[in-house]
């Protein structure tokens, strides 16, 4: 494949980020795929960025397939670079669990971005995540980062209830929902509407935008931290409490026409806000935090599955997993053996 | 899933003005199913759009639809602009209807091929296998 040379050679790899730092498309667009093709060259790539990143505003936009989301992140994107943001595009679509292939139909919605080059979209297929991102979404976002686009827009694949990733990727999370996509109990249940930031109605001039709106407000309202509780990893109780008593952000509850912009500026507004509210009250760190744990944590599985791997013979695998499906031994006896298998041949 | 994982990406893209966008369908569905990544941009694509797309993407061919009969204005400024942006080693294929005079036309461009109705789905897939490889 085309982008495979450049990582060979040192100082392609130098000439590479030197270019991505300089914000050059074409550079951000080859080290994206080289850091989504392979594990290697994304630590490669994030190693050396890492020092020049920080300073992007991460968004996570996250809700059910046809609520809007591509529509919403092109008109709140409209609108922000009204203000003169930078701004990168990560949208991420399924994969096929069958073939691997994937169509990447964000872009169909984004058209009104097009020619604009303080933008930069990029389409991302999950590659068999179950979170509603991809593995190397991440380290998408570094790239991005590094070459100086302001905020980033993250918009996931369509989320049912548990695809709540987003929440520990980005700093501020809109949860997207549409009139008409369920009744109150949806509203409690746990899950994706818990990591909203700012919740937003979509397709609010259709028919149930007022019970919708009224549902997620009662939810709010119905929280033991009165609306004011957050993010995607659970915070220690203190913090929490903390949080509520001197510095709450209080959950918007936002109707929007994304294809006539309706409501948008006030969605924009609240975005660039809750960026500010972060910073003001510490909470920016705290997240970065939590950010940081989730990724290390994340990549810390990747090597011990990979050390799996190479740690246990195919065969001394077979032998255990036969057994377990004869019923000679059980499922937690054979993870136990296999860990010990492990740690032995270090 | 392993570390290493490559996936041909391919733009899927209906420049010009006619709204008749099942065949560009067809074609995405089927590289997705023959287990390619498949950006789709839609209709009434500018060369512009095509080319800016293709370049954010890091795509690793162009496929592209037209049955209006304008390819002979679209795909000569398409191939200038990925010249301009030092892409012009990312392949490019056309589909719909395009007279055989033409195609000889399109592939002296610079088209890498050329695919009329009638052509089979595996023949495309084949195709784009062969090109990203570098046969």
């Amino acid at each position: 494949m085309r982008s495979a040379p450049l990582f060979g050679v040192s100082s392609g790899v130098n000439e590479l980020l030197q270019k991505v730092l300089a914000g050059q498309p074409r550079a951000v667009a080859r080290l994206l795929t080289l850091v989504e093709n392979s594990e290697v060259e994304a630590q490669t790539a994030v190693s050396h960025l890492y020092p020049h990143t920080g300073n992007a505003h991460i968004i996570g936009i996250t809700g059910p397939p046809g609520a809007g989301k591509s529509s919403l992140v092109t008109a709140l994107a409209k609108t922000l670079r009204r203000q003169g943001f930078r701004l990168g595009i990560i949208a991420v679509d399924p994969s096929s669990p069958f073939t691997g292939g994937a169509l990447l139909g964000d872009r169909v919605r984004m058209r009104d971005l097009a020619g604009d080059r303080g933008v930069f979209i990029r389409s991302m297929a999950s590659r068999g995540s179950l979170g509603g991102l991809a593995r190397a979404t991440s380290a998408a976002i570094q790239v991005l980062d590094a070459a100086g686009y302001d905020k980033i827009l993250l918009e996931t694949v369509g989320a049912g209830q548990a695809e709540v990733d987003v929440a520990s990727a980005a700093h501020t999370t809109l949860v997207i929902e549409a009139p008409g996509m369920g009744d109150d109990v949806q509203s409690i249940k746990a899950g994706i509407l818990e990591i909203a930031d700012i919740l937003v109605v979509n397709k609010a001039d259709k028919p149930g935008a007022d019970h919708t709106v009224k549902s997620l407000e009662m939810m709010l309202h119905l929280g033991p931290l009165g609306g004011t509780r957050h993010h995607g990893r659970v915070l220690a109780a203190p913090q929490m409490v903390a949080e509520k008593a001197k510095d709450a952000w209080q959950i918007p509850v936002l109707r929007t026409v994304a294809i006539t912009e309706g409501g948008i500026e006030l969605l924009a507004e609240r975005v660039v806000a809750h960026r500010a509210h972060l910073l003001a009250t510490g909470q920016w760190l705290a997240r970065e935090r939590a950010r940081s744990e989730r990724e290390v944590e994340r990549l810390l599985q990747d090597r011990l599955l990979a050390r799996l791997q190479t740690a246990v013979l195919p065969t001394e695998r077979e032998v255990l997993l036969t057994a377990v499906a004869q019923r000679q031994i059980d499922p937690y006896t054979a993870a136990d053996q296999l860990m010990a298998l492990v740690l032995k041949k270090r | 899933m392993t570390a290493e994982e490559r996936k041909p990406r391919i733009l899927i893209a209906k420049p010009g003005l006619d709204g008749h966008d099942r065949g560009a369908k067809v074609i995405a569905r089927a590289l997705r199913d023959a287990g390619m990544e498949v950006i789709y941009t839609g209709l009434r694509q500018t060369p512009e759009m095509v080319v800016e797309a293709a370049l954010q993407e890091d795509v690793d061919a162009i496929g592209l639809s037209i049955l209006s009969g304008a390819h002979n204005t679209l795909i000569p400024r398409i191939m200038t602009l990925l010249a301009e942006n030092d892409m012009s080693d990312v392949p490019v294929f056309l589909g719909g209807i395009i007279p055989p005079e033409d195609a000889e036309a399109m592939k002296a461009l610079g088209v890498a091929g050329v695919f009329g109705p009638g052509a089979s789905i595996d023949e495309i897939s084949t195709f784009i296998w062969g090109v990203i490889r570098g046969e």
